[in-house]
């Protein structure tokens, strides 16, 4: 029987050519007029079609092979797997653990302060801004806006769909307070955070009255209405044009990343100049902002407050029966998790140069939302990974031109990061519901510390 | 704090005067005046929808009562109107803790953590409302290991220690129960408020309930049950107040309320003429 099935039992196999079959003939239907046919505008601006039957032939086949290996080799391969992984005995499986999978953490850390300098020795200074900047820094920012947002929704279960409005307090209090007042970027950096901490609590304290889907829709109006007032408050905001040529973080005051300033960094140690040395430094701000949002939330779990904001998520009610104040508890956390949105706005402020409008839509917190649900609320590890896949996922599009060849030279591939969600989106849904990493760690214990499964955690309702 | 207008007597817990409390057009509770004294048990029974889980929203803070007055005594004195406070205030200042008809845990966080939040308060303050706690002050090391140990003193009580490091949700429907009211007591309450603590428990479960609130009365807190099983009422209260339709019907020892034929009746479904009826007949079988 186990032979049978190695090789392609039979039936199996007349199985897997039928449901190929079936799923090509799906697919055929199905795409014969979203993809088959395609209408455009001839010189006459007249609405005319054509046919693309090579690219139907390539989803119908796509789709029929790809029924035709999973029913006839990838299931029987799996089945026989869970059946041996059964036979084993499910203690030893989590025995086993690899020396990757225990000392993960650790790894992911060093790999990623060594990344700069590898990337530098590997590709060189001008094929590492392209490393350290688009897929390094974009990354992490998204980490730490995703980190930020999981003490809200996460941790305390408050549906926040306006998140991107901390982000864009804090963009552009740097951006402001540096070009009016020229204060540094460590002096504004924290200013950012607190003043976006306030902002949570100010917008926080009407708005926690409500619960659920009420709370979304009002926290998404919040983000649109912060949004349209830098839009239209142009004397301060200068509106749509937003706000160009924003300092740029300097090291610790010592050495500028000012081309031509006197203590420029590249002069004082003797380097030839390029732009890379600033990213670099950069990067380094970012990661050290993620560790400290990481370092925090740890330990903020571990307080009174953590686990306040934890059990507001599993049962509002049952919280007021035993003395807690929802409302200055939901507070806390709607406010420590503007204040990171807060530093991530005015890092991006200063990495970017240049704010405006345009960066602080809707789509961003959805975004960032999606990149929380996908890594499981509440696991920092599962975000972290869901941000890479997710941010990295985007950026690699963008490097794919030779996707040109097959859909034709007007392919941008970039356009398709929705796609790329929505996918990620129903394949993590569908084998993960609880997220990439849906557990939770226990905050203390008596006698062991055991992961609790998502199956028993609740999402919030408030 | 303001101070009622009849003074209590120091073994008098709670009193609640005159509550009634409207929903729309429906009188859940009717001027209901009763009394817990401090250091018993006193079981609220009734049919369904006699009331009983309105009165204790009305204690908890959960309702706020269209009429009347509810007020508590603690053990040094002080006294709260609980319909004045908010429902947070209410577990915090006057020390009521509750439980839920249907279960409320948290069932994601383990038994353990579940009673550490139910420390929140103590620990709050312990901790310099987070930033002490952060820093790593002694005294907040020393409130978390004292919060620890109060967690394992009522694990150990609700016979729960094995399971501490599971989460909530995963026990079995007595060990739930027991952890609700384990997790209640972790708030230091005076008065202990315990929505059919026994539904749904097996005998030898209700058995353990039993000896489990006998501890606690032991302690000095005082109780207040509502129950539908008649057999657990008598066999652990010490005063019964009987309910229907949202008004007192009866009031008193379990024996007394035992005997009173409108309980009977109430419990029977018997109909208020043959109430009479049955009254009428007692006192006739009394004066042969
Ligand atoms: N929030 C509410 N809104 C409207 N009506 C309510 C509300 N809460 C309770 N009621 C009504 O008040 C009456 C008393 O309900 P309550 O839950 O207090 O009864 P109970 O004595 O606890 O019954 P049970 O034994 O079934 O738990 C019922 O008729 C109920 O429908
Ligand atoms: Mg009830």
């Amino acid at each position: 029987m186990t032979a049978a099935t190695e090789t392609g039992h039979p039936s199996v196999l007349a199985k897997a050519v039928r449901e190929g079959i079936f799923a090509g003939v799906i697919s055929f239907l199905m795409f014969l007029l979203f993809v088959g046919i395609e209408t455009y505008q001839d010189i006459n601006n007249a609405l005319v079609w054509r046919t693309r039957w090579g690219l139907l032939a390539i989803f119908v086949l796509v789709a029929a092979v790809g029924r035709f290996l999973t029913v006839g080799f990838i299931k029987p391969h799996l089945d026989q797997r869970k059946l041996a992984k059964a036979k084993s005995g499910v203690l030893e499986i989590s025995e086993s653990k690899s020396f990757f999978h225990r000392h993960f953490l650790k790894i992911a850390l060093i790999f990623l302060l060594v990344y700069p300098f590898l990337s530098l020795l590997i590709v060189g200074k001008q094929g590492s801004l392209k490393y350290v900047d688009n897929f390094g820094i974009q990354i992490l920012i998204y980490v730490m806006l995703a980190w930020g947002l999981n003490i809200v929704v996460g941790l305390a279960g408050l549906l926040d769909l306006g998140y991107v409005a901390f982000y864009a307090v804090g963009a552009y209090s740097y951006a402001l307070l540096s070009s009016y007042f020229g204060f540094s970027f460590w002096l504004l950096l924290p200013m950012s955070g607190i003043l976006a901490a306030l902002w949570g609590v100010i917008l926080g304290f009407p708005v926690l009255r409500l619960r659920g889907d009420y709370l979304a829709i009002v926290t998404l109006a919040f983000g649109e209405i912060i949004r349209l007032v830098l839009i239209n408050w142009t004397d301060v905001t200068k509106g749509t044009f937003g706000i160009s040529g924003i300092a740029k973080a300097s090291f610790f005051g010592i050495w500028s990343f000012d081309t031509g300033s006197a203590s420029s960094f590249v002069k004082a140690w003797g380097l030839s100049p390029s732009s890379v040395y600033y990213k670099i430094f950069l990067f380094y701000i970012i990661l050290a902002l993620c560790m400290l949002t990481a370092y925090v939330t740890i330990q903020l779990r571990r307080m009174p407050i953590g686990r306040a904001w934890e059990a507001l998520r599993e049962d509002e009610i049952a919280c007021r029966s035993l003395g807690i104040n929802t409302v200055t508890t939901k507070l806390t956390a709607f406010a420590t998790g503007a204040m990171f949105g807060g530093f991530a706005g005015a890092f991006f402020a200063t990495r970017q140069g240049f704010v405006s409008p345009e960066s602080f839509v809707f789509l961003e917190s959805a975004v960032i939302l999606a990149i929380v649900v996908l890594g499981g609320m509440g696991s920092l590890t599962g975000i972290a990974i869901a941000a890479m896949v997710m941010v990295g996922g985007t950026e690699v599009l963008r490097e794919m031109s030779f996707l040109k060849v097959v859909f034709g030279p007007d392919f941008t591939p970039e356009l398709y990061r929705m796609l790329l969600f929505g996918l990620a989106m129903i394949i993590v849904m569908l084998f993960k519901p609880r997220g990439f990493v849906g557990s939770r760690e226990p905050t203390a214990f008596l006698k062991e510390r055991r992961a609790v499964s998502g199956s028993f955690t609740k999402e919030g309702h408030g | 704090m303001a101070l009622g207008t009849t003074t209590m007597t120091n073994d008098t817990i709670l009193k609640v005067e005159h509550l009634s409390m409207k929903f729309g057009g429906l009188m859940a509770i009717n001027d209901l005046s009763l009394e817990a004294r401090r250091g018993e048990i006193t079981a609220l029974i009734g049919p369904n929808g006699a009331g009983k889980t309105t009165v204790f929203n009305c204690i908890t803070g959960f309702y706020k009562p269209t009429m009347g007055m509810l007020t508590l005594q603690r053990r040094d004195g002080k006294e709260f109107l609980l319909e004045r406070l908010r429902d947070f205030e209410i577990p915090k200042l006057a020390g009521v803790a509750r439980t839920f008809q249907n279960i409320r845990l948290f069932s994601g966080l383990t038994v353990l953590e579940n009673l550490l939040v139910a420390q929140h308060n103590a620990l709050m303050k312990a901790s310099g409302y987070t930033l002490l706690g952060l820093l790593g002050f002694p005294t907040y090391r020393r409130a978390v290991d004292a919060s620890i140990e109060k967690a394992k003193y009522w694990l150990d009580k609700a016979d729960l220690t094995d399971r501490a490091d599971d989460p909530a949700g995963d026990l079995p429907y007595g060990a739930q129960r027991r952890l609700e009211i384990a997790r209640a007591m972790c708030t230091g309450p005076e008065l202990l408020c315990l929505d059919e603590p026994a539904a749904g428990l097996n005998p030898r479960e209700s058995a353990a309930l039993n000896t489990l609130l006998h501890q606690i009365r032991d302690e000095g807190v005082s109780i207040l049950l509502i129950e539908h099983d008649m057999s657990v009422v008598m066999q652990i209260s010490d005063h019964v107040v009987v309910l229907e339709y949202g008004q007192k019907i009866s009031d008193g020892s379990p024996d007394h309320v035992k005997n009173d034929p409108r309980v009977i009746a109430a419990y029977l479904g018997v109909e208020d003429d043959e109430v009479e009826e049955v009254i009428a007949v007692e006192l006739e079988g009394g004066n042969h």
